[in-house]
C-alpha cells in the first residue's frame, strides 16, 4: 500500500513534468495546449489520490453502507471544479490559436516571431 | 490484485502521456490524449471518485477531443519545426521531477484513514449531509451547498470561456474559412454514410436521455449539472456531425444558445439572491422553504439545473463557433 | 443601507458578477457600456463602504450559504483587502468612463457587449480574490479574472495581441496550476482550505518540509501571475497590444492582486508558522526586486513604443513593491502596500494620458509625438503630472511611497544603504525615460499637424486620476493609515 501511495505521487510528478516539457519545449501552439492539459491532469491525480481512504467507499450513501468508511468528498469536489476550469482554458486557448492561424497563416511560435520581426 | 491493476493503469497513463508529447502528428496526439483522459477516468474510479471519473470521461475524452479536432481542421495537423532547445528543457524538467519526487517522500501515507486530511473537515461533511441535507451523494452536497460559492464561480468560469470564444471567433470576418487548412469531411456532416448515420441517429436520443438522467439523479448517484451538460452537449454535437451543422442550429439556434449561457448563470445567481432576500446569507438554501432540509434540496436541484443549462449552452456555442469557421 | 450592510462583502463580488450575463444579452453598445459602468461604480461604492467599516471595526466576515468556516466558504475583509478593493474598483470605474470614447476606435460595435461582459467578469474575479478567506476559492476567482483578462487583451486591434495573449494564457495557467499544487500540499498536511484555519493547523503539524515545498510552488506560481522579474515575459506585449483602457485597468491593479495573494499566503500562512521561511522569502525576493528595478528601468529608457515603455516601467515598479515586502518589517510592508496604491494612481494617470494621445496619434511611438504638446496641451500636462508622480517628486502620491520605502530601507542596516542608492538611481532612470517623452512632445519638431485635443469624455477621467495623484500627495492620511494597518495584519501584530 505504501508503495502504491508513493507510486501515485511519482506518477503525478512525472506527468506534471511531461506536460511542462511540452509547454516549454514545443513550438507548435496546439501542442503547447495539449501539454497544458496534461499538466493540469497531473494535479487532478494528486488531489484525488490525497482523498482516497484505503477500504473506503465512494462518498455516496446507499441502503447498506451506513457504517462504512468513506473516501474524502472534498478533493473530488475541488477537482470537479478544476476539470471544468481546465476545459474552459483549453477552449479559449484554441479559439486564440484559430485566430492566430487566420491572421498569421501558421501556428508555429518561431514562424510567428519571424513574421512579427519583419 | 487491485494494487497491481492500479499500478498497471498508472504506468499505462504515463506511457500514453509520453506518447502524446512525442507524437509528431497532431491528430495522433489529440486521439492519444483522448485515450489518456479515459485512462485517467479509470484511475479516478479506482480511487473512489465516481463523480470525477464521469466528468473526466465526458469532458476530457469527449468535449476536449472534439474541440481539439475542430481546431485542427481549421489549422493544420502537422507539427513543423522540431523544438529548438529540446535538450536543455529536458534537463531542466528531469531535475525538477527528481526534486518533486524527493519532496514527496515523507508525505503522510496513502489511503490512511487517520491522516490529517481525512479527520479534519471531511467527517463533518459526511455527518451534516446526513442530517441537514439528506441526500445520498455527499459530493453533490458539498459541491452545491457547502461550497456552492465555488461552484457559482465555476459556472462563471465556463460562462467567461463561452463569451470569450464568441468574442474571438463567433463572428464571420477576416479571411474566408475555406482558404485555410485541408477540407475535412462534407459540408453536410456524414449524410452520405448510411451506417454511421443510422446507428448514430439511434444513439442520439439515448445519450440525451442519459444526460437528463445524470442531471436529475445527481443527488442520488454520481452526476450533476456539469456532467449532464457535457453529455447533452455531446449528443447534440453528434447530431450535428451526422446531419450537418445547419440542422443542429435549426433545433437550437444561436440566439437560444446565448440565452442559455446567460440564463443558467442567472438562475444559479437568482437562487443565491433569493436566499439573501429571504433573510439568509447569499446562497443559503435553507431559508427558501419553511423546512430547511426541503429548502436545501430544492436549492440544490435549481442550481444544478442552472449549471446544466449554462454548460450545455457554452459547449454548444463553442462547437458552433469552431464549426462555422471551417464547416467540419 | 443598514439592511444591506451585513451583505456588503458578498455584494462586492456579486454586483459585477451578476451584471455580466445581463450585459452579454444586450445588443446595444452604448447601453451595455452604461450598465457596465454603473455596476463598476456600484462596486466602487461598496468598496468605500467596506473600507469605512474596516477602519471602524476591523475585520469583517461573511459566511457563504450560512455554513461556518472551515466547512463552508467564508469571506473576510481586513485592511489589506480594503486597500486593494479601492484600487481595483476605482481603476475599473475610471477606465470604463474613459472607455466609452477610447474603445469605440479600437473594437467593433457589435462585439462590445461581450467585451463589457468580460470586463465585469475580470472585475468580479479580482474582487472575489480580495474578499475570500478560502485558498481554493482564490483559485476559482483567479481563473475567472484570468480568462476574462485574456479576452480583454485579445480585443486589441493589432494582430500581435493574439500571440501576446497566447503567451499570457499559457503562463497564467501554469501559474494558477502551481498555486493549485501548493494549496493541495497544504490541504494534504492540514485537511483544511480556510486560510485562518490553515494558520492554526500548520502550527500543530510541526513538520516543515512539505510546507516549504508548498510555499515554493505558490511563490513561483504567483510570481508568474504578478510578473515578478524574471517571470515577467508575458507582461510587456500583453500591455502594449491590449486596448488602451484595458491597459489602464490592468496596469493599475491586475498584477497587484496576484501580489496580494502571494503576500497573504506567504506572510500569514507560512512565515509565522514555518521556521526560517521569512529568511528564505527575503533572500529570494530581495535580489529579484533589485534586478527588476534596474534592468526593467534600463529597458524602458531605450524603448520607442510608449505603451511598452510604461509596461517595462511597471515591471520595475513591481520590483519596488516586492522590495518593500522582502524587508519583512512593519515599515517595509507599509511602504510596499502604499506603493501598490500610489503606483496604481500614477500608472493609471499615465496610461489614461496615453489613451488620450492615442485618439490622435495612431502609433504610440516616441518619434510620432514631436511637438504634440502644442496641439494637445491638456493631455500632455496630465502626462507630465503622472510622470512626476511616477518619479516620486514631492507633492505627488509617488513621493509618499518612495519616502516610506527609503525610511524602511534605513531601518534595514547596511543593506539598506545600498538599497537607498538603488532606489535613487532607478528614480533617476525614471526621470530619463519620462523626460525623453516630455522633451519630444514639448520641444520636438511637429510630426503631426492634424492632432487635436482629446474629447472631454476621456480627458475628464484622466484629470480625475491626475487630481487624485496630487490630492494623495498632499493628504496621504487615508492610504497611509490603511497600509500600516494592513502591514500589521500581515505581520500578525495587528487586528
Amino acid at each position: 500500500m505504501e508503495l502504491l501511495g508513493l507510486y501515485h505521487y511519482w506518477v503525478f510528478a512525472i506527468l506534471l513534468m511531461t506536460g511542462f516539457y511540452a509547454v516549454v519545449a514545443k513550438v507548435n501552439l496546439i501542442k503547447k495546449l495539449i501539454g497544458l492539459t496534461l499538466f493540469q491532469a497531473a494535479v487532478f491525480l494528486l488531489y484525488i489520490s490525497v482523498g482516497m481512504v484505503e477500504g473506503g467507499d465512494a462518498p455516496i450513501f446507499t441502503a447498506d453502507n451506513a457504517d462504512s468508511l468513506f473516501s474524502n468528498p472534498l478533493p473530488q469536489v475541488l477537482i470537479l471544479t478544476a476539470i471544468v476550469v481546465g476545459i474552459s482554458t483549453t477552449a479559449l486557448g484554441l479559439a486564440i490559436v484559430v485566430r492566430i492561424n487566420e491572421v498569421y497563416g501558421t501556428i508555429e511560435e518561431d514562424e510567428i516571431q519571424e513574421i512579427d520581426r519583419r | 490484485m487491485t494494487v497491481v491493476f492500479s499500478m498497471f493503469l498508472l504506468t499505462l497513463l504515463l506511457i500514453t502521456a509520453i506518447a502524446v508529447v512525442h507524437a509528431g502528428n497532431l491528430f495522433v496526439a489529440v486521439m492519444l490524449s483522448g485515450i489518456f483522459s479515459l485512462l485517467l477516468a479509470l484511475n479516478f474510479f479506482l480511487l473512489d471518485a465516481a463523480d470525477v471519473a464521469l466528468t473526466e470521461a465526458a469532458v476530457g475524452a469527449g468535449i476536449s477531443t472534439v474541440l481539439f479536432l475542430g481546431a485542427l481542421s481549421l489549422t493544420t495537423d502537422r507539427e513543423k519545426s522540431p523544438s529548438p532547445h529540446r535538450l536543455l528543457s529536458l534537463a531542466i524538467v528531469a531535475v525538477t521531477t527528481l526534486a518533486v519526487i524527493m519532496g514527496t517522500l515523507d508525505k503522510p501515507s496513502f489511503g490512511d484513514p487517520e491522516a490529517p486530511v481525512q479527520v479534519h473537515v471531511a467527517p463533518w461533511y459526511l455527518e451534516t449531509t446526513r442530517e441537514a441535507i439528506q441526500i445520498p451523494n455527499v459530493v453533490t452536497a458539498v459541491l452545491s451547498s457547502f461550497r456552492g460559492y465555488d461552484t457559482l464561480g465555476e459556472v462563471f468560469v465556463v460562462f467567461t470561456a463561452g463569451i470569450g470564444v464568441l468574442f474571438l471567433i463567433g463572428r464571420h470576418s477576416g479571411t474566408k474559412p475555406q482558404d485555410i487548412g485541408p477540407p475535412h469531411g462534407e459540408p453536410s456532416g456524414l449524410r452520405h454514410y448510411l451506417i454511421p448515420r443510422l446507428i448514430g441517429r439511434m444513439l442520439v436520443p439515448f445519450i440525451m436521455l442519459f444526460g437528463l438522467y445524470v442531471q436529475f439523479h445527481g443527488e442520488y448517484g454520481p452526476g450533476g449539472g456539469f456532467q449532464a451538460g457535457a453529455i447533452i452537449a455531446a449528443s447534440i454535437i453528434l447530431y450535428a456531425l451526422l446531419e450537418g451543422e445547419k440542422r443542429a442550429l435549426q433545433v437550437l439556434p444561436r440566439s437560444v444558445l446565448v440565452g442559455m449561457i446567460s440564463g443558467g448563470a442567472l438562475l444559479y445567481s437568482a437562487v443565491g439572491v433569493a436566499g439573501m432576500l429571504m433573510g439568509g446569507n447569499f446562497l443559503d438554501y435553507s431559508v427558501l422553504l419553511d423546512d430547511p432540509v426541503k429548502g436545501q434540496q430544492i436549492g440544490i436541484i435549481l442550481i444544478e439545473a442552472g449549471v446544466g443549462i449554462t454548460v450545455t449552452g457554452v459547449l454548444l456555442s463553442i462547437f458552433h463557433a469552431f464549426a462555422a469557421r471551417g464547416r467540419f | 443601507m443598514s439592511a444591506l450592510q451585513p451583505h456588503l462583502p458578498a455584494l462586492q463580488v456579486i454586483v459585477p458578477m451578476l451584471t455580466a450575463p445581463l450585459v452579454a444579452l444586450l445588443r446595444e453598445r452604448q447601453f451595455s457600456w452604461l450598465v457596465t459602468t454603473a455596476a463598476s461604480l456600484c462596486a466602487f461604492a461598496v468598496a468605500i463602504a467596506l473600507t469605512m467599516v474596516v477602519l471602524e471595526q476591523g475585520t469583517i466576515s461573511y459566511e457563504m450559504g450560512s455554513w461556518p468556516p472551515p466547512f463552508g466558504i467564508a469571506l473576510s475583509i481586513d485592511a489589506v483587502s480594503a486597500l486593494l478593493l479601492l484600487v481595483v474598483t476605482g481603476a475599473s470605474s475610471l477606465a470604463l468612463i474613459a472607455g466609452a470614447t477610447s474603445l469605440q476606435a479600437q473594437c467593433e460595435s457589435d462585439r462590445q457587449p461581450l467585451f463589457y461582459a468580460a470586463w465585469l467578469l475580470a472585475l468580479a474575479g479580482l474582487c472575489g480574490i480580495l474578499v475570500t478567506a478560502d485558498a481554493f476559492n482564490i483559485f476559482v476567482f483567479m481563473e475567472i479574472s484570468s480568462l476574462a483578462s485574456y479576452v480583454l487583451v485579445a480585443g486589441g486591434p493589432d494582430r500581435r495581441a493574439l500571440p501576446a495573449v497566447f503567451k499570457y494564457l499559457v503562463m497564467g495557467t501554469i501559474g494558477a496550476t502551481f498555486y493549485l499544487i501548493g494549496v493541495g500540499v497544504i490541504y494534504l498536511m492540514t485537511g483544511t482550505l480556510n486560510l485562518a484555519d490553515m494558520e492554526v493547523r500548520i502550527q500543530q503539524v510541526g513538520e516543515f518540509q512539505p510546507f516549504l515545498i508548498a510555499a515554493a510552488f505558490i511563490t513561483v506560481g504567483m510570481a508568474l501571475k504578478a510578473a515578478i522579474f524574471p517571470l515577467h515575459v508575458w507582461l510587456p506585449n500583453a500591455y502594449t497590444f491590449a486596448p488602451h483602457v484595458v491597459t489602464v485597468f490592468f496596469a493599475a491593479c491586475a498584477t497587484k492582486v496576484s501580489l496580494y495573494v502571494l503576500l497573504r499566503l506567504d506572510f500569514v500562512v507560512f512565515q509565522q508558522n514555518v521556521g526560517g521561511h521569512d529568511v528564505q522569502f527575503a533572500y529570494f525576493m530581495l535580489p529579484l526586486s533589485v534586478l527588476a528595478i534596474l534592468i526593467a528601468s534600463a529597458v524602458a529608457i531605450f524603448e520607442a513604443n510608449l505603451k511598452r515603455l510604461f509596461a517595462w516601467s511597471s515591471v520595475a515598479q513591481i520590483g519596488y513593491i516586492t522590495l518593500g515586502a522582502s524587508l519583512i518589517s512593519q515599515a517595509g510592508l507599509t511602504a510596499s502596500l502604499l506603493h501598490m496604491f500610489n503606483h496604481a494612481l500614477a500608472k493609471g494617470a499615465l496610461f489614461l494620458a496615453l489613451a488620450c494621445l492615442a485618439m490622435s496619434v495612431a502609433k504610440l511611438r516616441v518619434d510620432e509625438i514631436g511637438g504634440i504638446a502644442r496641439r494637445m496641451p491638456w493631455t500632455m500636462a496630465a502626462f507630465v503630472v503622472g510622470g512626476l508622480s511616477l518619479i516620486g517628486v514631492p507633492g505627488t502620491a509617488g513621493f509618499i511611497s518612495k519616502w516610506y520605502l527609503i525610511q524602511a530601507a534605513f531601518g534595514a542596516g547596511s543593506v539598506g544603504i545600498a538599497l537607498i542608492i538603488i532606489i535613487l538611481i532607478s528614480s533617476l532612470m525614471a526621470v530619463v525615460y519620462i523626460w525623453r517623452v516630455v522633451e519630444t512632445a514639448y520641444f520636438g519638431e511637429a510630426a503631426n499637424d492634424e492632432a487635436r485635443e482629446a474629447p472631454l469624455a476621456i480627458l475628464v477621467p484622466t484629470w480625475i486620476a491626475v487630481a487624485l495623484n496630487i490630492f494623495f500627495g498632499l493628504h496621504p492620511n487615508l492610504p497611509v493609515e490603511l497600509s500600516s494597518r494592513a502591514a500589521a495584519v500581515l505581520l500578525g501584530t495587528g487586528p
